[in-house]
């Protein structure tokens, strides 16, 4: 049976892993490599890894640091940050990487998704939404929470899937680093519109949180930063990973319903 | 010695990081004085149809591949579209597979009784009805894979079928005719189960 997917999500600043809360200050981790090493012992189930300076100071991806990740991962690796064309894509998929997240450039110019599905198939292709829920409405913003961009996220969603979009990645930035639960107001809204595999990501907090997203919601996959980087009030750097025992837990709640 | 095959997809390094852990003769071929003296051929794949074929056909190592296949009987195994390249067509693309084993390539059915399936079928599933064969030494009956697809391996001939997935439709997630091997999941990022495989395939 297929199973929802528990992710965790990381943060390239300046070469290193940072961690935001709601998309600002930024605190610095530790090593990208180094954390992908703890992760490939942790068996974790897919990894994010988003580039937060390339869209902002507009940089090319940093292909460098791409290519190892790829050959380090023993999962599945998703990349975003700074993507524009279908060269780029060409190229990071050549370097072994599984999944591209297209996120500014994917509201900017949706024709990229049909060019680039096309070409390396959807499977492979990401686009991430970064929204925020106000008085019931959803707005849609890009360069890390700074600029709103006047579009119906909902529309978006639709066009983007139209275009052949393989997966959607929707960060809820109200919920972004502050461990106070999912976005369900968001997900309620966003979930009946999406036929292509959707990842949620903000807000967790606790392995329940994550229980709970796959007990109501079903099969999808939840996107983890905080959680997985922190461990104490104190936010203590420390790259955890639910084991099997507590990931058979955190699966239970969907196994029930499915 | 394997060669991996490096035609512009696919995780050439995880594969190769994975049999160095391993200590297992490696390469990765780049071109066809890199595939001399090869026992075993590794033809990995993340990419659409088409593209992959066209990759291939512009790497130059095609001609030599299916010597060392067809008629120096050397074991090969694809990866997911690495796999669906063995196949005669695709309704992924207009031109023409291999045609190395009997099958086509076919979308995977999004609706089940009225039931809707996300597709692409992405993540972690499992397989199930294997066959006896030495690609499983070691594995569980329903060892989980991680896979990232939406068309399948439609096989003829079932004898040529060692594994089935389910998503929607019981699909052959694994295949083995002589000397050639595919999987449609992704064993260098499987983690103990993916590792497995590819030792088990150094071994064949």
């Amino acid at each position: 049976m297929l199973q929802p997917r528990i992710i965790p999500c990381l943060l390239v600043k300046d070469g290193g892993l940072v961690k935001t809360v709601n998309f600002s200050e930024p605190k610095y981790i530790g090593d990208p490599i180094n954390a992908v090493r703890i992760f490939n012992e942790k068996k974790v189930d897919e990894l994010i890894v988003l580039d937060i300076d390339a869209t902002v100071n507009n940089q090319e991806p940093d292909l460098t640091l791409i290519s190892k990740l790829a050959s380090e991962c023993r999962m599945p690796l998703c990349y975003g940050g700074g993507i524009k064309s279908v060269e780029q894509i060409k190229k990071i998929i050549s370097l072994g990487v599984e999944k591209i997240s297209i996120s500014s450039q994917s509201i900017l110019d949706p024709n990229l998704i049909s060019e680039a599905s096309l070409l390396v198939g959807n499977q492979s292709i990401v686009a991430t939404l970064d929204i925020k829920t106000e008085n019931g409405e959803l707005l849609l913003f890009t360069h890390n929470g700074k600029i709103k961009v006047d579009k119906d996220p909902l529309a978006l969603i639709r066009k983007l899937q139209k275009k052949g979009v393989g997966e959607i990645v929707i960060n809820s930035i109200s919920k972004e680093g502050t461990m106070s639960g999912f976005n369900s107001n968001l997900i309620d809204r966003i979930i009946k519109e999406i036929d292509v595999p959707l990842t949620i990501m903000g807000g967790a907090g606790s392995h329940k949180d994550i229980y709970q997203l796959f007990e109501k919601y079903g099969l999808l996959g939840a996107g983890v930063g905080s959680l997985f980087v922190f461990k104490g009030q104190f936010r203590a750097v420390l790259i955890n990973y639910p084991n099997d025992e507590e990931k058979e837990n955190i699966l239970s709640g969907y196994r029930l319903n499915n | 010695m394997i060669a991996i095959i490096n035609y512009g997809l696919g995780n050439v390094k995880a594969i190769y990081n994975v049999y160095k852990n391993l200590n297992v003769d490696v390469k990765i071929a780049s071109k066809n004085e890199d595939l001399r003296n090869v026992d075993k051929i590794i033809l990995p794949g993340v990419g659409s149809f088409d593209y992959a074929m066209n990759c291939l056909n512009d790497s130059n190592m095609l001609d030599q591949i299916m010597e060392l296949v067809l008629i120096n009987k050397k074991i090969i195994l694809g990866i997911c579209v690495g796999m669906q390249m063995f196949s005669e067509s695709s309704e992924e693309g207009l031109g023409k597979g291999l045609g190395w084993i009997k099958s086509k390539v076919e979308k995977i059915p999004s609706i089940h009784s009225e039931k809707y399936l996300s597709l692409p079928h992405m993540g972690w599933n499992n397989i199930s009805n294997i066959k006896k064969n030495k690609l499983f030494k070691n594995l569980d009956e329903e060892s989980n894979f991680y896979f990232l697809h939406s068309f399948y391996f439609n096989a003829d001939d079932e004898a040529d079928v060692i594994a089935f997935t389910d998503y929607g439709i019981s699909f052959p997630s694994a295949v083995n005719a002589e000397n050639i091997y595919g999987v449609q999941f992704h064993p260098e990022k499987s983690h103990q189960n993916g590792i497995a495989i590819l030792k088990n395939f150094s071994e064949l």
